[in-house]
């Protein structure tokens, strides 16, 4: 069983976002393990001799030429926007980052 | 906002030793943007060259612009470098209104270009490696202004605004492993290792280069340890330093904040610090927290990029001279001292010179222009000495206007300043403020070519032996400059012209 405790899921949900309750949490604490699990089945069945990948299809070097398509104008980009000034989208202040 | 102590930076130096690294963001100059064919056009209006990928809609898929991958092997290989065999996409995980996917597409565990080295050499021409850790791929953020509250400045802004335009821009990260050794000079350093890829970038011509509209940015990592002690001390990491000045300034300025920080006894925070040009200082951004658990994974949308070794090498092949090559064989070619080439290369003018005198002018002609004349004015108007609007070939006709007598050299200096008034060209310039020295033979010549021209006749006269017929083309000239030449100058620069010996 993977050890995930309650602190985990706090952290992670507080990374996402995500707003949980203390039932919640401990509740997902128990979920999350389970399903780590069940992933992990995975690895088993592919054995060693299968290296692991990114990527499901074996392809690379998958380019576009530096040519200039389409674009949306300002106002099409703004169109989904809740909040807009200046045809710039609007958001709250964020004070804890750069 | 409070004010945090500090050492002079000689005591500091006395007490500490520094440890430098850089992170230098090179914003790439590719038609479109990293994994969209949206333009990549600095200074458009707000949120028009945006596309869904951009703007990270539902279910759109990048894809990867083979231009910037090209242009991120060129710096690779421009730093010494070791090019991947193979490498990959990650997500760094963040939320940011600046990023509207919630992720910044990046790469981190296999990074295209590693392992280089740059030797960098300092004003009086020490050279000191800075080892590169590694140059790796990734897209830039969007560009947020902060309204309300004191203008411009995060703190205490009510709201902020979005233009994406500048989201999905290719960057390429230039990481270098710790800078140890550079004792007191640490700032220079700074200052000429950004520089140093600055020039590289925009030398590899695939950035624009210009630090002053962010195609070049700087984060700083300063820590100190006792003289002495090998293990590191707690570094800052002063973000978007974004000019040469600044760089030096800040590794200063940290080195002695540190210092007093050490010196009360306290540990230095680790923390991201905000440089701010006005006082030269830094404030405290915020401390590394959860929030810088960016869960990065492998990119799913994206595929690795397998630069094949025939590809890398066809790129090393059209790589252009690097700069501190071509500054030996320009030095070597020019012929200047020592010193004059470094007040040359001090005084940003290199490109300038070399273009005067691709242009027809010789190299102690172009030295004698940009430096005793140009540069001088440059630093009145407050530009770089390139900005100033005087082109090769201004130098070029003003310095055969010296060489052919026709103006002295303080009337050239003043005919300069008559073209950057926006008087026309030297000979026009010449011409309205009535420069020309006139009993030079110089203006003679002209007239005289005219005379012999309106009568071809006479000349023909001349040329086969009858040198009385002279007079008719004496008069002309006399009649041209309004009877203030020498007639008996013009009679003689007349048969000179002709090949008649009288």
């Amino acid at each position: 069983m993977a050890a995930i405790n309650r602190d985990d899921v706090a952290h992670l949900a507080r990374l996402a976002h995500i707003e949980m309750s203390a039932e919640e949490l401990d509740r997902m604490a128990g979920e999350l393990a389970v399903i780590v699990d069940a992933v992990k089945s995975v690895s088993e069945a592919a054995g060693d001799g299968v290296p692991a990948t990114s990527h499901p299809i074996p392809l690379s070097n998958v380019f576009r030429e530096d040519v200039v398509g389409h674009t949306f104008t300002a106002e099409q980009a703004l169109s989904g926007a809740p909040d807009s000034d200046a045809d710039r989208f609007k958001v709250p202040a964020i004070l804890d980052e750069d | 906002m409070s004010t945090d102590a500090t050492l002079s930076f000689e005591e500091a130096m006395e007490k500490y030793d520094p440890v430098l690294g850089f992170e230098v963001h090179v914003e790439l100059n590719t038609k479109t943007k990293m994994f969209s064919s949206a333009p990549n056009v600095f200074g458009d209006e707000p949120n028009t060259n945006v596309n869904e990928v951009d703007l990270g809609m539902p279910g759109v898929l990048p894809v990867v612009n083979k231009t910037a991958v090209e242009s991120s092997i060129k710096i690779g290989l421009a730093l010494n470098c070791k090019i991947a065999e193979s490498c990959r996409f990650a997500r760094k995980n963040y939320f940011y209104p600046d990023t509207p996917k919630n992720f910044q597409t990046s790469q981190y565990d296999e990074p295209i270009a590693y392992d280089g080295y740059l030797d960098i050499e300092l004003e009086d021409g020490t050279v000191f490696r800075v080892e590169i850790e590694r140059a790796h791929m990734e897209e830039d953020a969007g560009k947020l202004t902060h309204l309300g509250g004191s203008a411009g400045r995060i703190q205490g802004a009510e709201y902020s605004l979005v233009d994406y335009n500048r989201a999905g821009v290719p960057l390429v990260e230039i990481v270098t492993k710790p800078i140890e050794g550079a004792g007191s000079r640490a700032p220079e350093l700074a200052k000429a290792y950004v520089a140093a890829v600055r020039e590289i970038v925009k030398n590899l011509g695939v950035s624009d280069a210009k630090m002053e509209r962010g195609n070049v940015r700087c984060d700083a990592n300063v820590s100190l340890r006792p003289h002495g002690r090998e293990r590191f001390g707690i570094r800052s990491e002063t973000k978007n330093v974004n000019s040469l000045r600044a760089v030096e300034h800040a590794v200063r300025y940290e080195i002695q904040r540190h210092a007093a920080v050490l010196d009360s006894g306290e540990p230095v925070i680790q923390e991201t610090r905000h440089w701010h040009e006005d006082t030269r200082t830094t404030t405290s951004g915020r401390a590394k927290s959860d929030a810088d658990d960016y869960r990065y994974f492998p990119e799913p949308d994206l595929v690795p990029v397998v630069p094949s070794r025939e590809w890398v090498e066809e790129i090393r092949q059209t790589l252009p001279e690097p700069p501190a090559e071509r500054r030996k064989r320009l030095k070597q070619d020019w012929g200047y001292s020592d010193l004059e080439f470094r007040d040359v290369v001090n005084a940003g003018v290199l490109d300038e010179i070399e273009e005067t005198i691709t242009a027809g002018a010789t190299a102690s002609v172009a030295r004698k222009w940009w430096m005793g004349e140009i540069v001088g004015r440059a630093k009145n108007a407050d530009v770089d000495p390139g900005q100033l609007g005087v082109t090769p070939a201004t130098i070029v006709e003003l310095s055969k206007m010296v060489e052919a007598g026709k103006i002295n050299n303080k009337m050239a200096s003043a005919v300069l300043d008559g073209v950057l008034a926006g008087e026309g060209t030297p000979a026009e310039v010449v011409e309205k403020r009535g420069l020309a020295v006139v009993s030079d033979d110089g203006p003679l010549l002209e007239a005289i070519d005219a005379a012999l021209a309106a009568q071809p006749d006479v000349a023909e006269k001349i040329r086969g032996g009858k040198v009385q017929a002279i007079g008719a083309i004496v008069g002309g000239v006399m009649k041209a400059t309004r009877g203030q030449a020498d007639a008996g100058r013009v009679r003689e620069l007349i048969l000179e012209k002709l090949g008649v010996t009288a």
